[in-house]
C-alpha cells in the first residue's frame, strides 16, 4: 500500500533550487573573467591534456571581451551565493537536518560500497535512508567546496584589504588557481548529480520539488514497528 | 503549506496517488512560477538604461561594494612586499594616451591644486628633476591586471604624499574663505595623459596612501616609454588600469573624476 512520507523540507528545497540559477550564472560569468586570461591546463612539462578552454570554446559562445560584464555579475551575483548559502548552513544547524547530512565515520566504508553498487559490481540494495553515506559525504564537500569558493574569492577580490586571508591561500595566484579548481569541483558535481538523479527516478527527483516521496509500505505498515518482534503468531519474513 | 503528510489517517493506495499528484502539482507550479518569476527579473535587469557600460542595477551593486569595502576594510594598511629577487618585468597591456611622441625635455606635470568654490584655480607644473628632489621611496610590490595576471615590480619614486606635504595642491589654500564645507582637503584627485585619453579617477585616501608613488623607476631602470616614462602612477591597492602610465595632470577635486575604464564597464574603484 502506497504512503505519502516526508522528505525535503521546504527551506532546503528552495535554497536547493535558488543556487541552480545563481550558480550558473556565477559560473557563466566567471569564464567571462577567466577568459581574459586563460592560462590554466592540466599537463606537464610541454605535454598539454587538456587547456581550459580550446579557442573553438570561447567563439562557440562568443566569450570575447566580457570582462568587465563578467566582473560586475560576479560581484553582484557573489552576495546571493553567499547569503544562499549561509541561510543554508544556519537552517540545516538549526532544524537539526545536519544530522541526515554530516557524514558519521560510517559514511566513508558505505560511500565505498554505493560506489560499486553504482557501477553494477555490488547488487545488494543500498541503505534505505534519506542520504546515503556517498551522498552524506558529497552534499558535505560540496558545502564546504562553496565555502572555499568564497574564501578564495575574497582573497582574489581584495588581495590588499584581506592580504592575510590571501597569503594564508598561498597568494594571489594560487588563490586564483584554488578558486577556479574549485568551479572545476562543481561542474564535476553537477554531472554526478545530474547522472544520479536520473538513475534514481522521479520519485526522488519529485522529493526535490514537492517534498514527499510515496512509498509502498507492508499491508500493516504503520502498525509493523509497533508489533512485538517475538511474537509467536509473527510469521518469518 | 502543509508539508507533513497526516501520519493519522491511512490513505487507501487511490487516496494517496489522488494526494501525490495534487501537491505534486502544487509544487511543479509554483516552482515553475518561480523560475518564470527569476527569467522575469534577469529579463528587467539586462534592459535597464546601462551606466557606465553596465545595467544601472548593477552599477548600483558594483558602489555599494566599493562603499562597503572602503568602509569596513582598512585602505590604511600597507600592501605585502616582496623580496627584491622576485622582481620581474610586466607585460605591456596597451598603449592609450601613449602614441603621440613625447619630448622628455619639455614634458612638465601640470598640477591643478584644489580651488573650491569660486576661489581661482591654482596651477602648478614641475619638472622631473622636481620630483626626484622629492624624498626617493622604493617598493617591491605586485602589479595586479584586472585580467587575472599579476608580476613583482620594484618600484622608485616620489609618494604622492610627500609631494602634497611639501606642496599643499590637495588642500583648501583658504578654508576661511567659507565654501560652508567641512573638510577642507579634496575629494579626489585626477590623472591624465599629456594627450587627454587615458584619465583616471582616485578617491584622495587611496592617493595619500604610503604606498602610492609618483614612480619614475622599474626595476632599478629609468622607466621606459612603455611602461609610462617620464612618470606613471604606481598603488598596490589598485588594479593596474587606475595606474595611469605618462602622467600629464593632475588635478584635485571634489567631483568624482572621470574614469576610462568605469566608463567601459568596469569598477570605478578597482580597489584591491
Amino acid at each position: 500500500m502506497k504512503r505519502l512520507v516526508a522528505k525535503h523540507p521546504l527551506a532546503i528545497r528552495w535554497f536547493h533550487w535558488l543556487n541552480f540559477p545563481v550558480l550558473a550564472l556565477m559560473i557563466w560569468s566567471g569564464l567571462w573573467i577567466y577568459w581574459a586570461n586563460d592560462v590554466y591546463r592540466l599537463g606537464w612539462g610541454r605535454t598539454t591534456v587538456l587547456k581550459f578552454f580550446p579557442t573553438s570554446f570561447y567563439q562557440a559562445f562568443h566569450m570575447d571581451h566580457k570582462l568587465a560584464q563578467g566582473m560586475s555579475w560576479h560581484f553582484v551575483l557573489m552576495w546571493v551565493f553567499a547569503l544562499n548559502g549561509l541561510a543554508y548552513v544556519a537552517y540545516t544547524l538549526i532544524s537539526g537536518e545536519w544530522r541526515y547530512l554530516l557524514p558519521t565515520r560510517h559514511s566513508f566504508a558505505e560511500a565505498w560500497q554505493v560506489l560499486l553498487h553504482d557501477l553494477g559490481v555490488r547488487k545488494a540494495p543500498l541503505p534505505a535512508r534519506k542520504f546515503n553515506g556517498a551522498q552524506q559525504i558529497a552534499y558535505t564537500a560540496v558545502i564546504l567546496m562553496g565555502a572555499g569558493s568564497l574564501l578564495t574569492g575574497l582573497a582574489i577580490y581584495k588581495p590588499t584589504q584581506l592580504a592575510g586571508l590571501t597569503a594564508l591561500l598561498g597568494g594571489y595566484e594560487w588563490a586564483r588557481l584554488e578558486h577556479f579548481a574549485l568551479t572545476i569541483g562543481y561542474v564535476l558535481f553537477f554531472l554526478v548529480h545530474i547522472a544520479q538523479v536520473v538513475r534514481a527516478g522521479w520519485n526522488n527527483f519529485r522529493a526535490m520539488v514537492a517534498g514527499f516521496e510515496v512509498v509502498d509500505v507492508p499491508e500493516a505498515g504503520p502498525t509493523a514497528p509497533a508489533a512485538p518482534v517475538s511474537s509467536p503468531t509473527a510469521p518469518l519474513a | 503549506m502543509t508539508d507533513q503528510p497526516q501520519p493519522g489517517r491511512l490513505l487507501t493506495d487511490a487516496e494517496a496517488q489522488q494526494e501525490a499528484a495534487r501537491r505534486s502539482r502544487r509544487s511543479f507550479i509554483t516552482l515553475g512560477l518561480a523560475g518564470l518569476a527569476g527569467l522575469g527579473g534577469w529579463g528587467w535587469l539586462v534592459t535597464r538604461p546601462a551606466e557606465q557600460g553596465v545595467p544601472r542595477p548593477l552599477r548600483k551593486v558594483l558602489e555599494a561594494n566599493g562603499q562597503l569595502a572602503g568602509e569596513y576594510l582598512s585602505n590604511a594598511q600597507l600592501a605585502p612586499v616582496f623580496a627584491k629577487s622576485r622582481a620581474r618585468m610586466p607585460r605591456v597591456n596597451g598603449h592609450v594616451g601613449l602614441k603621440d611622441e613625447l619630448d622628455l625635455a619639455a614634458w612638465r606635470l601640470r598640477v591643478q591644486g584644489y580651488a573650491p568654490g569660486a576661489t581661482a584655480p591654482r596651477r602648478q607644473e614641475f619638472t622631473l628633476a622636481d620630483i626626484r628632489a622629492l624624498p626617493r621611496t622604493e617598493m617591491t610590490t605586485e602589479l595586479k591586471c584586472i585580467e587575472g595576471w599579476s608580476t613583482v615590480v620594484t618600484w622608485a619614486g616620489a609618494r604622492l604624499a610627500d609631494l602634497l606635504a611639501r606642496y599643499p595642491l590637495a588642500t583648501d589654500p583658504n578654508p576661511a574663505a567659507g565654501t560652508g564645507q567641512p573638510a577642507d582637503q579634496a575629494r579626489y584627485a585626477s590623472l591624465a595623459t599629456p594627450d587627454g585619453k587615458y584619465y583616471v579617477g582616485l578617491d584622495l585616501a587611496s592617493a595619500l596612501h604610503p604606498q602610492t608613488l609618483l614612480c619614475y623607476e622599474m626595476n632599478g631602470q629609468p622607466l621606459t616609454l612603455d611602461h609610462g616614462a617620464p612618470l606613471r602612477l604606481v598603488t598596490p591597492l589598485k588594479y593596474g588600469i587606475k595606474q595611469l602610465k605618462r602622467i600629464g595632470t593632475l588635478t584635485f577635486t571634489d567631483q568624482r573624476p572621470a574614469d576610462y575604464w568605469a566608463e567601459r564597464g568596469y569598477d570605478w574603484h578597482s580597489s584591491l
